[in-house]
């Protein structure tokens, strides 16, 4: 297991701009919102929390189509399907620092995109923990696609049409848990619900991801 | 099958036990591809110490029998019962961003074990690639890569070795050192399935010609 997720890690350290990219293109795209609709920056605006996550469902969909791509062209792929002792946990470490690289890292941005978003200090927390529950389901989800299109030289197109409709439970919970946070109101009955999606893509992506895998492999 | 995957868990103690056992045994096995028989029904037994040199010309099905036989492909009649493998194919499965060194590691991690840091660089250093052990695979030459995927082989816990053309883009020294890898693995009770264009340089051998289909209904 330690063995495993040092190398997801030292992987991910030595491609830095997988991970930077997809972070600067949801700044910059959240900039972009502000500028182009200041309104969007009115608390009492519906808009806000919806383009947030979006934006968030986007950005994750940047990162998702290199998940698996190196271990498949080099062929390691073929080898964890071949050697790995328990696929489970080599699939979930993937998974995991995928989302340390997404998730997490746009959790810990949460105080700037508010800043940009004018959202008042005292709800940064709320919006982190929304965040925190509700990310891993994005990737956990997406990797089923990504094992699924892995084996398409141009899988990104296809990537986000499986896909994007599997992150509409997320978008609704998620949005509603944001929205409930900005209007001042109790945000517990949607995160409840939010991390129920991501606790059931915790048992069953992993699974699926694996035949998704096998799939892809055996097609060449 | 894929959903009877060959037994992963077999380490060398436990073939030694075994010692009559065959490591590998097919009965009239077909590979296909395209619902396209590849050759002609293969009858095959491995048994410890064996070294089998797989020839055929270009296209006769001997990548897609290393495949069949390894669990990544699917598309095939008759049956193979196997222990668990190293297999090798076209891709040589190390990670581009990582050093030889850490790929052992992986591969290690991979299959629940620590790595044996004195061992992996031991092997290394027989390999020729002490120096590039902490160099991430992408700076290494072809050749310098073919000879750090088989470290992990040597490394590996499992006696069958699944080998799809290794010679490719070996140097003389480094062919002649496989060479001999190959005989002192089969000699210590391995065994290995090499698909190969080269005639293996190994005391003890046997040759299974693929032949390609006759009957093909074009």
């Amino acid at each position: 297991m330690k063995g495993l997720l040092q190398r997801e890690l030292v992987a991910t350290l030595r491609t830095r701009g997988s991970v930077i990219n997809p972070l600067g293109f949801l700044l910059l795209s959240i900039l972009l919102f502000a500028i182009a609709d200041p309104g969007v920056r009115d608390e009492q605006s519906k808009d806000l929390s919806s383009v947030f996550w979006v934006l968030i469902l986007l950005t994750n969909m940047l990162s998702l189509d290199a998940m698996f791509r190196r271990d498949f062209d080099s062929g390691a792929l073929e080898q964890m399907l071949i050697s790995a002792h328990m696929p489970f946990v080599a699939i979930l470490a993937r998974i995991f620092v995928h989302w340390l690289g997404s998730g997490l890292l746009i959790t810990l941005f949460v105080p700037l995109l508010g800043l940009l978003l004018g959202l008042r200090p005292e709800m940064f927390l709320p919006i982190m923990l929304v965040l925190l529950v509700g990310t891993p389901a994005l990737s956990l989800l997406g990797s089923i696609g990504a094992a699924l299109t892995v084996g398409f030289s141009r899988g990104g197109a296809i990537l986000a049409l499986l896909i994007l409709p599997l992150f509409l439970p997320v978008l609704i919970f998620g949005n509603a848990s944001v929205a409930a946070v900005v209007s001042g109101q109790a945000y517990t009955a949607p995160l409840v619900w939010l991390a129920l999606c991501s606790s059931v893509a915790l048992t069953l992506a992993p699974w699926a991801t694996w035949a998704a895998l096998k799939i892809s492999v055996e097609m060449q | 099958m894929l959903d009877n995957p060959p037994s992963q868990t077999y380490n060398a103690d436990q073939a030694a036990a075994h010692d009559n056992e065959p490591l590998l045994r097919t009965s009239t096995l077909v590979c296909q591809r395209d619902h396209q028989d590849l050759f002609e029904p293969l009858d095959l037994t491995v048994m410890p110490g064996d070294c089998l040199e797989l020839l055929g010309p270009n296209g006769s099905g001997k990548s897609t029998l290393l495949r069949t036989l390894a669990g990544l492909h699917s598309q095939f009649s008759g049956e193979y019962k196997s222990v668990g493998l190293v297999y090798q194919g076209h891709r040589l499965g190390l990670d581009e961003l990582l050093s030889p060194l850490e790929n052992l590691a992986w591969f290690s991690g991979l299959q629940d074990q620590a790595l044996d840091r004195s061992e992996a660089l031991r092997l290394l250093a027989r390999l020729g690639l002490l120096e590039q052990a902490h160099t991430p695979c992408q700076r290494l030459s072809a050749g310098q890569q073919r000879r750090a995927a088989i470290a992990r082989w040597l490394m590996a816990p499992q006696s069958l070795w699944l080998l799809d053309e290794p010679f490719n883009a070996l140097d003389v020294q480094s062919q002649q050192l496989l060479n001999e890898l190959l005989s002192e693995h089969c000699a210590g009770g391995g065994a290995v399935i090499c698909a190969t264009h080269l005639i293996l340089q190994v005391a003890e051998k046997t040759t299974v010609q693929l032949q390609p289909q006759s009957g093909s209904d074009l």
